[in-house]
């Protein structure tokens, strides 16, 4: 039924058919780039090539093919979106469940904290907690340096779980208030049996939801702190989408369109895409919808 | 009404308190507002150092040291910023006015269009007009503000000249180098792109906010009532419509001014202009704690005071609320 | 022409759905004297309330209109638009059923009613106050000054439907339909309700509509009575006729389906109303009457005279020779 409805959301099979394009590309990414990622382009002068067979997308400033950079980068800026969204949702649906079942006070507190962090501009809280993650040095024995992959999918995560934490709280709330916990708890079932029977299977659509929505902020997040050199630095000349944005900032006064042109339109097209699909998947998980049509 | 006001904001009292608090630590530790001094003045004397730990709070014990910098704070005992010794107030309250009409610009146009766009899609769901305001909000959330602020820029500030052999909308600072004096033409154009940047995300959340808002309220049994009135179609999706679902928009507006500040400071930095974003970018480079706990105090007052204006224009909209 | 306020002839509705074509109404005739009471009875989906939110143009864009109501012998179907509106609220309104919900929340209750008056009369805002509290004391609020002020959340259910009335009644209309008014109401309440209903006929003879499936609420107040099945009128008459010597099977059933005193609500005849996106070709009770024959599912049965009521059963001269042998 739900997938019925998801297929039936043209624009997100589309925005699948691309995404699947994409991550399939980057899986295969030796096979399918053309030159190593701090590789130059075989013809000299070969800085600053305009698109062309040589170079589908061009080359940047120090010749290298920016079609195989773009290619890498994704690679690099999906995986921190991947593992950031993952541990995000796994953190906001723990505190989120035991925000919702035991209330209180520290249902009260987090919700606090949470509204707090969300109010907040994003990149002034970034920054400044990626600072002083940084300096604390037990720490960044555990989870790497200020520029490591590391520490920016944990530093994103720290900010990713909120979002979802609001969601499985309010579902946790809804259900509390329905008959079959009340019957469930009657029947003397455990606190672990109602979470896996009732509360998971009703809250899986909008966990999934979460989910798209948390890869797309992970993945601007990082873009965002490459943008103004704050970003992993992934070392050996690899790259991130951020990065390669980020170079488009200098590209733009000297008219080398494709190094800005490309790489934003790879960024863009990746998070329209995931929210599109989450979106469809809202509406497919959502149950009102059900009794609507 | 006024009573209800006066609780709220001597509850935001403590917040600011507590949340500056929790900054002044978090910026302690992540910018070593010593260290950072020291790198620009090597040779400072013994004296001048104690004077600027003093100034600053940075005594050895955090809850001391915060509420030494709070007490010069609050009696306006401003120390000096690291790089250069600069005045900080002038400074900030110059970045404060330049950033304030950005984003009074930029949420103004947006609110505007936004809600219009929103009214407009969810008036008739599901029809052609609703799929494109829809599919647009999409792209426009899509977009990060850097990316169409580059995007733009490489639009007017290379091609434009290039086509057109004149310059429409400048692209960096508020005036052109050297201007003297207020102009308000060359502001405006000034100001134009990176508006449209911000306004660009606004609209897109406003717009989607209004709709889904509206479609709830269109369906309701009171809209029925307006009807069987005989009042004209204008008149019941005014009054009765957009009138009651603005509530829940105006909810969502308080929570919004942080993502509207974060789109300044981004913006504001690729245009190169001179407001809070880039003072915040720049100080927080140098490590320059002088600069920056100021500005972090207005930023979580401001982001306090919205969220005190929605909740008071909240209960204002809706007389189911309680005010005690 | 007739002596009616309003009247009603060969009303079709249907509504254009994702599963087919839903024939809401199929030919409805009513005819509402002024000043009385006419009730229509009905179970839920036999288009009583469509047929009158057709003649009120509340319906939505997918509803297909077509036949004739002729509101003080003006033609409202296929009117302009702007003469449809600036007869409703003002010599036709309506009570709708859930009070909770019929008023806007987050406007003060006089303003509501201004507004109503505001739409049809040039009226200075000022007096247009002083009506609305001299309305909601007509129909029974006390502190009526007090109580324009306050907003809908503040009334009870029964206080509310009050002030929609209030609201119906501002201009004078000729009719007011009120649908299923007691409905969402205690039992207590309804009485009170259906007593200002009463009164605002007595005071300013208006004629009314009370659109019902409560044939104690009809026994209680109408003066005459409309009872719809499947989207079709089966029989009508005066309430004293109609209870005292029913014609039709599924006016019979209602009846008898009655319990005695006290709880006054209507059990359920066995079976299924037929499905409306495909209504049976006859008598669209047959599959459920006891004393169908093949000539009541063969075609339509029409509305004719038969003692002083109208009935659609082309079995009644039969039925009554075996009710009475």
């Amino acid at each position: 039924m739900a997938w019925k409805r998801f297929a039936g959301h043209k624009a997100a099979l589309v925005c699948s058919a691309i995404l699947g394009f994409l991550v399939l590309a980057v899986v295969l990414s030796p096979l399918t780039t053309r030159y190593g990622v701090n590789e130059s382009v075989k013809a000299p002068p070969n800085s600053y090539l305009s698109p062309s067979k040589l170079a589908w997308l061009g080359t940047d400033d120090i010749g290298r093919d920016l079609y195989s950079r773009l290619i890498y980068g994704t690679r690099v800026s999906l995986l921190i979106g991947l593992f950031s969204a993952f541990i995000s949702v796994f953190i906001g649906c723990v505190v989120g469940a035991v925000a919702g079942f035991r209330g209180g006070r520290f249902d009260d507190v987090i919700m606090r904290i949470t509204d707090l962090f969300l109010a907040f501009p994003f990149l002034v809280a970034l920054l400044v907690v990626r600072n002083m993650f940084g300096s604390i040095g037990w720490l960044t024995f555990i989870i790497g340096d200020v520029s490591s992959l590391r520490f920016i999918i944990f530093l994103l995560s720290f900010f990713g779980w909120m979002g979802v934490s609001r969601i499985v709280r309010g579902q946790v709330l809804a259900l509390k208030e329905r008959e079959f916990i009340e019957a469930a708890r009657a029947s003397g079932a455990s606190r672990s049996y109602i979470i896996k029977r009732h509360l998971l299977p009703n809250s899986i659509g909008p966990i999934m939801v979460a989910l798209t929505f948390s890869v797309v902020g992970a993945i601007s997040g990082e873009a965002t702190l490459s943008f103004f050199g704050y970003g992993p630095q992934p070392g050996a000349g690899a790259t991130s989408l951020g990065l390669l944005v980020g170079q488009a900032k200098g590209a733009v006064q000297t008219g080398y369109w494709w190094i800005a042109l490309f790489p934003c339109l790879v960024l863009v097209v990746i998070s329209l895409c995931i929210n599109f699909i989450g979106d469809a998947l809202r509406d497919a998980t959502d149950p009102r919808m059900d009794a609507g049509k | 009404m006024f009573r209800f006001a006066l609780r709220r904001s001597a509850w935001a009292i403590p917040t600011l308190l507590l949340v500056t608090f929790l900054v002044y630590i978090a910026l302690r530790m992540g910018t070593d507002p010593l260290a950072s001094y020291m790198r620009s003045n090597p040779r400072a004397t013994r004296s001048k150092i104690a004077q600027y730990k003093e100034l600053n709070g940075l005594g050895s014990n955090y809850v001391t040291g915060y509420f030494s910098w709070l007490k010069n704070f609050v009696t306006f005992n401003w120390p000096k910023s690291i790089k250069g010794s600069r005045e900080v107030w002038p400074e900030l309250k110059d970045a404060i006015a330049n950033s304030a009409r950005l984003g009074a610009a930029a949420t103004a146009v947006g609110v505007v269009v936004g809600l219009a766009i929103g009214i407009f899609a969810a008036l008739r769901p599901g029809g052609k007009r609703d799929v494109a305001v829809n599919t647009a909000a999409f792209v426009g959330i899509s977009i990060p503000p850097y990316i169409s602020s580059i995007l733009l820029q490489l639009l007017f500030a290379v091609y434009w000249s290039k086509w057109f052999g004149n310059t429409l909308f400048p692209t960096s600072g508020v005036y052109p180098p050297g201007q003297e004096g207020f102009d308000l033409v060359l502001m405006i154009k000034h100001m134009a792109l990176p508006t449209v940047v911000v306004a660009i995300q606004v609209i897109a959340v406003y717009s989607r906010y209004m709709r889904s808002s509206l479609l709830d309220v269109l369906n309701s049994d009171y809209m029925r009532t307006a009807r069987s009135k005989g009042l004209s179609e204008f008149r019941v999706l005014m009054r009765h419509g957009v009138r009651n679902a603005l509530i829940p928009v105006i909810t969502i507006a308080a929570l919004d001014i942080g993502a509207i500040v974060g789109g300044l400071i981004i913006t504001e930095n690729i245009f190169d202009y001179p407001g809070t974003g880039k003072y915040f970018l720049s100080a927080f480079g140098n490590g320059d704690f002088p600069l920056l706990m100021p500005l972090m105090v207005i930023i979580v007052a401001s982001v306090l005071l919205f969220n005190l204006i929605a909740d008071i224009s909240y209960a204002i909209l809706d007389p189911r609320i309680r005010l005690d | 022409m007739s002596d009616s306020v309003l009247q009603i002839r060969d009303l079709r509705v249907t509504f254009n759905t994702q599963m087919g074509e839903l024939r809401a109404v199929r030919g409805v005739d009513v005819d509402v004297a002024p000043g009385k009471i006419l009730g229509v009875v009905g179970e839920s989906g036999s288009g009583k309330s469509v047929s009158f939110l057709a003649a009120m143009g509340l319906l939505p864009k997918s509803a297909s209109i077509s036949g004739s109501v002729m509101l003080d012998g003006q033609e409202l179907i296929g009117a302009k638009k702007k003469f449809v509106r600036s007869v409703r609220g003002r010599l036709l309104s309506m009570v709708f059923q859930d009070p909770l919900s019929a008023l806007n929340p987050v406007h003060r209750v006089g303003d509501q009613i201004v507004e109503m008056i505001q739409s049809h009369q040039d009226m200075s805002t000022h007096d247009a106050q002083k009506r609305a509290v001299q309305l909601l004391e007509i129909v029974g609020i006390p502190q009526p000054d007090e109580r324009a002020l306050q907003y809908p959340h503040e009334f009870s259910g029964g206080m509310r439907q009050r002030v929609v009335i209030a609201m119906a009644i501002a201009n004078d209309p000729k009719v007011l339909i009120a649908d299923e008014p007691t409905t969402a109401l205690d039992v207590t309440v309804q009485a009170q309700i259906l007593e200002v209903i009463q009164t605002v006929q007595q005071r300013f003879g208006t004629a009314v509509v009370l659109i019902t499936h409560d044939l104690g609420v009809i026994a209680r107040v109408a003066d005459s009575v409309n009872v719809m099945y499947a989207g079709r009128n089966v029989e009508s008459g005066s309430v004293q006729s109609m209870f005292d010597h029913p014609s039709h099977p599924y006016t019979r059933g209602l009846l008898s389906s009655l319990p005695h005193e006290g709880v006054e609500r209507l059990q359920p005849i066995a079976g299924f109303p037929p499905n409306m996106l495909a209504p049976p070709p006859g008598c669209g009770f047959a599959p459920r009457c006891a004393f169908a024959t093949d000539a009541c599912s063969a075609e339509l049965p029409a509305l004719r005279q038969f003692d002083d009521l109208l009935t659609s059963c082309i079995r009644a001269e039969d039925l009554r020779i075996r009710s009475n042998s």
